[in-house]
């Protein structure tokens, strides 16, 4: 009996998990893609050198930070997956949800000092889930992206 | 680590005059030329949140989606390392800090480590 409540317990999580993650999911890629159609003028380089044309009026270090967690399906499938090894999709979505997530952030931050582009863009990531012992708790990551963005003297013709 | 810091620095919400100090992290501030080079500044901080705020993490952990709270944990002790390192940098005389860098590693279950370092320079 008492398996069979605990068993139920599991299942209820994994249906909770699998019906709010994906929802979340699709929400969330939903308004990424609202949300970088939008932010689309400002230009993201990674590139460290700046053009010898442009006429810098005003620059400042911008930065964009999430923390995003696994839904409980995913922890369990991700697990399951493990043993035969291959590819992990159900974390590959996570990640690209966080990393683009950071950047709209980041070019959120830029826009509101009226900058147009961002240079130097360099990403981090830090898992967030193990605590001091090595024991793996429910997986979090925090994404950051940041830059220096760049008011340009004059606006571009 | 008391001692290294100003008092005053470990106020949150304490105003500093971070207006002064221009930040990039390109080696160079566009639009502005560098006269010294002042060193290495650094400054880090760990946090971790209250109990009440894991736990509804913890719960949000089963429905997937951003935890608000640590983005939020995270990013108000990204300001404190920044201002850790402006002080040294204004410390050491220095207007700017090129080529910021930041760095965030977790040390404990709910405790993490952000740190921020660059170059402290004059600008003209």
């Amino acid at each position: 009996m008492e398996l069979l409540i605990q068993f139920g317990f599991f299942l209820f999580l994994l249906v909770v998990g699998l019906l709010f993650g994906s929802m979340n999911e699709k929400r969330h890629f939903r308004q990424l893609k609202e949300q970088e159609a939008a932010l689309r003028e400002v230009m993201v380089f990674n590139e460290r050198h700046l053009p010898e044309w442009l006429e810098v009026r005003q620059a400042k270090l911008v930065v964009g930070s999430v923390v995003i967690g696994e839904d409980y399906f995913k922890r369990v499938a991700a697990a399951l997956k493990s043993i035969f090894g291959g590819r992990l999709t159900m974390y590959e979505s996570l990640m690209d949800r966080g990393r683009r997530e950071a950047v709209l952030r980041m070019k959120q931050e830029a826009r509101r000092m009226g900058a147009t582009m961002i240079f130097n863009v360099r990403f981090e990531t830090a898992s967030l889930s193990e605590d001091s012992a090595g024991r793996q708790q429910a997986f979090s990551a925090e994404f950051i992206a940041y830059g220096t963005a760049l008011v340009p003297a004059a606006p571009p013709a | 680590m008391r001692g290294v810091y100003d008092e005053q620095a470990l106020i949150p919400g304490f105003p500093h005059h971070r207006q002064n100090m221009e930040l990039s992290n390109l080696e160079m501030l566009p639009g502005r030329s560098i006269v010294r080079h002042l060193g290495l500044v650094q400054g880090s901080t760990v946090r971790s949140k209250h109990a009440g705020k894991d736990i509804l993490a913890g719960f949000k952990n089963f429905v997937g989606g951003e935890l608000k709270a640590y983005t939020e944990l995270l990013n108000e002790s990204r300001k404190e390392a920044i201002d850790r390192m402006v002080q040294q940098a204004q410390a050491a005389g220095a207007n700017a800090v090129v080529n910021v860098r930041f760095s965030t590693s977790n040390i404990a279950a709910g405790a993490a480590e952000v740190m921020a370092y660059g170059t402290a320079v004059v600008v003209e």
